[in-house]
C-alpha cells in the first residue's frame, strides 16, 4: 500500500513537472513579483509577442513573492520594489536591475485647498505622520503658507494597510529625514504607524482619503493623477518647493548614484538637485548571476532590452516614468559584466 | 445455469459494493488527512513565532514588522467584537425575516422573498466589501455617525464606545456589513426549521387564543431551538472567518480603541493584507500562527455549538 501510494505520487509529480515544462516551451520567459509595475511589465509584454512572437508571463504577486519565486528557481526573473540589499544579493548570487521610476505623493482632503497649493516641509510630513502634527490649522504647516485658509480641522492619516513597496519608499524618505522617525518607527514594507488609519492597496488609501475630510494620505503618482487628487508640494534637499512631476522624478533619478556593482541598489529618496522630487523610487528585476539555463537568461535580458529601446511611450502614457539614458547605458553594461552561463561566459 | 449466472452477479455486486465501500471510506478519510495536514502545517510554520514569544503573543498588543516584535490580541479583539457585532444585529433581524416568511406573509410573496434571501447568500463577499466602502461608509459618515456621537456618544458607561471622529470605516462598520452578509444564512435555516414545526402544534395554540407572538415565542422557538442555535453558529462560523468584506472597511489600524466607531484589525484581513509581502521568517510565522488562533477559535466555537445542540438535544425528550 506505502509503495503503492509512493509509486503514485511520483507519477502525479512528473506528469505535473512535464505539464509544467511543456507550458514554458522555448523562447517562453516567466517572471513574478512587484504589483507596481504590473500595468507596464503587462503592456511591454503585450507588445514584444506581437513583435517577436516570444511570450512573457508575469505573475504580479507582490515583491515578496517575487523574491520568493526566484529563490526557488520557479520563475525567470523576480520583481521587487524595494531593491535588494547588495550583500545579500551577493549572498544569492543574484544581480539587480531598475526597470521604471515611479513617485509616491502626498495627497490630502481640505475643503478649499487646491491641488499643488499646499506646501509641507520635511519635518511637517514626518510630524503628520507621526501624529504630532494634529490640527490643519498647526503653526508649523501655517508659516509656509501664508494666503492659504487653513482650516481649525483634526488631521486624520491614512497609510497603507499591507504590505508594500509604496511604504517602503515613503518610509524610507521619511527615515532620512528625521531622526525621530528613524528611531521610533523606521523603514519597512509595512510598519507600526504611529497614528492613522489603513487602506488596502493604493486604490484603498485613495478611496479613504476622499472620503475622509481633514485626511492625509500617499499614494503612487499614477493613482492620485487618476483620481484628480489634491497633492502637496514638497520642500526637497536643497530647499526648493517641488511639485509631483513627471520630470521631478527624472530629476531625481538623474541625480542619483547608481552603482552597478551594488545591484544598482539606490532608493530615490531625498537625492540632491533643486528639481529632484524627494519621494521616488525605481522599481527592479532579479535574475541569477550564474545562469543554469543561458538560453532562457538570454531571453530574459532580451526582453527587457527591447523594453528599454521601444518601451518608454508605453511606460510613459501608463505615468510610469522611463529610467534615464545614461543608467540604460550602465544597466547593458552590468549585464556584460555579471550575468554568465555555467561555464563563466558572458550570456549579453 | 441461472444459479450460476446468479452467483456471478452476486460476485460482481460484492465487488462493486467493495469498490464502492473504499471510495467512500477514501473520501471521508480524506478529510480527516487534510484537516489534520493543514492543523500540522500551520504549527509548524508558526514555530518560529512560538519559539519567539510564547504565550505573551496572545496578550501582547505590538505588532511592529521593523523590528520584528508582534502579538495577536488587537486582530483577536477585533475578531470578536466584529462577529460579535453582527450577530447582535443579525439574529434579531433574521429571527423576523423567518417569523414573516412562514407565519404572516401572503402566500404569493413567500416564494420570491424566499429567493431573494437565497440571492443574498451568494453575494461574494468582495462585493459586500465594495459596496461597503463606496456606498454604505459614506453614507454612515454623513448621516448616521454624526447622529450617534450626538445621541449615543454623550449617554455616560456606554457612551466613550459611540464616540470618535465621523470616517464611515471601522469596527461598527465592518460589524455591520457582516451582519447584512450572515442574516440570509441565518435567515433561511431558521425559516427551513420553522417550515417543519408540525402545524398541529401551532393550530391547537392558535385555537387556544395565542397571539402569533406567543405561538412563535412558547411553541415554535423551543421546539426548533437546536435548529435556530445551528443557523446561528453557521451565521457566526462565516463572521469569524471573514476577510475580504471586513478589510475594506474595519480601517486596518493595529490599534485598540475603545470606540466602535474608530478603526481597528481582524485577524483574517491582517493575514489578506500583509501575507503577500511578508519578508522573514518571524514576521511570516507570526501571521501563520494568526492563522491558527483563528483555526482554534472557530474550532471552539463550533465545539461550543455541537454540545450546546447536543445538550439541547437531550432535554428534548423530555417534558419542557
Amino acid at each position: 500500500m506505502n509503495s503503492k501510494l509512493k509509486q503514485l505520487i511520483t507519477g502525479l509529480a512528473a506528469a505535473t513537472v512535464v505539464v509544467y515544462a511543456g507550458a514554458s516551451h522555448a523562447g517562453n520567459i516567466t517572471g513574478a513579483g512587484a504589483t507596481f509595475p504590473y500595468p507596464v511589465y503587462a503592456k511591454w509584454a503585450e507588445a514584444y509577442n506581437a513583435q517577436t512572437g516570444v511570450e512573457m508571463n508575469y505573475q504580479s504577486i507582490g515583491s515578496g513573492g517575487g523574491i520568493k519565486q526566484i529563490k526557488a528557481k520557479t520563475v525567470d526573473f523576480g520583481a521587487t520594489d524595494a531593491p535588494m540589499e547588495p550583500n545579500e544579493l551577493s549572498l544569492l548570487g543574484m544581480a539587480q536591475f531598475p526597470t521604471v521610476i515611479g513617485g509616491v505623493v502626498p495627497v490630502l482632503n481640505v475643503e478649499g485647498i487646491a491641488p499643488g497649493q499646499l506646501k509641507l516641509t520635511s519635518a511637517a510630513l514626518a510630524d503628520i505622520f507621526l501624529g504630532k502634527i494634529t490640527k490643519w490649522n498647526d503653526p508649523k504647516i501655517a508659516e509656509n503658507n501664508k494666503g492659504v485658509n487653513l482650516p481649525d480641522l483634526a488631521i486624520t492619516v491614512v497609510h497603507r494597510a499591507d504590505g508594500s513597496g509604496t511604504t517602503f519608499i515613503f518610509t524610507d524618505y521619511l527615515s532620512k529625514v528625521s531622526s525621530e522617525w528613524k528611531s521610533s518607527v523606521g523603514t519597512d514594507k509595512a510598519v507600526s504607524w504611529p497614528v492613522g488609519t489603513g487602506g488596502k492597496g493604493n486604490e484603498g488609501v485613495a478611496s479613504y482619503v476622499q472620503r475622509i475630510k481633514g485626511s492625509v494620505g500617499y499614494v503612487e503618482y499614477a493613482y492620485a493623477l487618476q483620481n484628480k487628487m489634491t497633492y502637496a508640494q514638497l520642500q526637497n534637499r536643497d530647499g526648493q518647493y517641488v511639485s509631483p512631476t513627471d520630470d521631478s522624478f527624472k530629476a531625481a533619478a538623474a541625480n542619483a548614484k547608481w552603482n552597478p556593482d551594488e545591484g544598482f541598489y539606490e532608493i530615490l529618496t531625498n537625492e540632491p538637485g533643486k528639481d529632484s522630487w524627494p519621494i521616488t523610487g525605481a522599481t527592479f528585476i532579479l535574475v541569477y548571476k550564474t545562469a543554469q539555463n543561458a538560453g532562457t537568461a538570454k531571453d530574459v535580458l532580451k526582453f527587457f532590452d527591447w523594453a528599454y529601446t521601444n518601451g518608454d511611450k508605453m511606460a510613459s502614457d501608463l505615468n510610469y516614468v522611463p529610467l534615464p539614458a545614461n543608467v540604460v547605458d550602465m544597466i547593458r553594461g552590468s549585464w556584460k559584466a555579471q550575468i554568465k552561463d555555467t561555464s563563466g561566459k558572458a550570456i549579453w | 445455469m441461472p444459479i450460476f449466472s446468479n452467483e456471478a452477479r452476486h460476485k460482481r455486486q460484492a465487488l462493486f459494493d467493495m469498490l464502492f465501500r473504499g471510495l467512500t471510506r477514501t473520501s471521508a478519510s480524506a478529510v480527516l488527512i487534510l484537516l489534520a495536514a493543514i492543523i500540522g502545517s500551520l504549527i509548524m510554520g508558526s514555530m518560529p513565532a512560538i519559539r519567539e514569544f510564547g504565550f505573551g503573543f496572545l496578550t501582547s498588543s505590538e505588532w511592529d514588522p521593523v523590528n520584528d516584535e508582534f502579538g495577536a490580541l488587537i486582530p483577536i479583539i477585533g475578531t470578536l467584537v466584529t462577529s460579535g457585532i453582527a450577530l447582535i444585529i443579525a439574529i434579531p433581524v433574521s429571527f423576523g425575516i423567518a417569523l414573516f416568511l412562514t407565519e404572516l406573509s401572503p402566500r404569493i410573496l413567500r416564494r420570491p422573498l424566499g429567493i431573494a434571501i437565497e440571492l443574498l447568500a451568494g453575494i461574494p463577499s468582495i462585493i459586500y466589501g465594495m459596496w461597503g466602502l463606496f456606498v454604505f461608509a459614506p453614507l454612515f459618515a454623513d448621516h448616521i455617525e454624526p447622529w450617534i456621537n450626538d445621541h449615543i456618544g454623550t449617554i455616560s458607561y456606554i457612551g466613550p464606545f459611540f464616540s470618535g471622529p465621523p470616517m464611515g470605516i471601522g469596527i461598527l462598520t465592518a460589524g455591520i456589513i457582516l451582519a447584512i452578509m450572515v442574516i440570509p444564512f441565518i435567515a433561511s435555516v431558521m425559516r427551513d426549521v420553522f417550515e417543519v414545526v408540525p402545524t398541529l402544534l401551532k393550530e391547537s395554540a392558535y385555537g387556544l387564543g395565542s397571539t402569533t407572538w406567543e405561538v412563535m415565542w412558547n411553541v415554535v422557538l423551543p421546539y426548533t431551538k437546536v435548529g435556530v442555535a445551528g443557523g446561528i453558529m453557521l451565521g457566526l462560523g462565516r463572521a469569524l472567518g471573514e476577510t475580504m468584506a471586513v478589510t475594506f472597511v474595519i480601517g486596518n489600524a493595529h490599534e485598540i480603541s475603545k470606540s466602535l466607531l474608530m478603526p481597528g484589525n481582524s485577524i483574517s484581513s491582517a493575514l489578506a493584507n500583509e501575507f503577500n509581502e511578508a519578508v522573514g521568517d518571524i514576521y511570516t510565522s507570526s501571521l501563520i500562527e494568526l492563522g491558527l488562533i483563528l483555526f482554534f477559535i472557530t474550532f471552539v466555537v463550533l465545539s461550543i455549538a455541537r454540545y450546546m445542540l447536543y445538550k439541547l438535544g437531550k432535554l428534548e425528550g423530555k417534558a419542557s
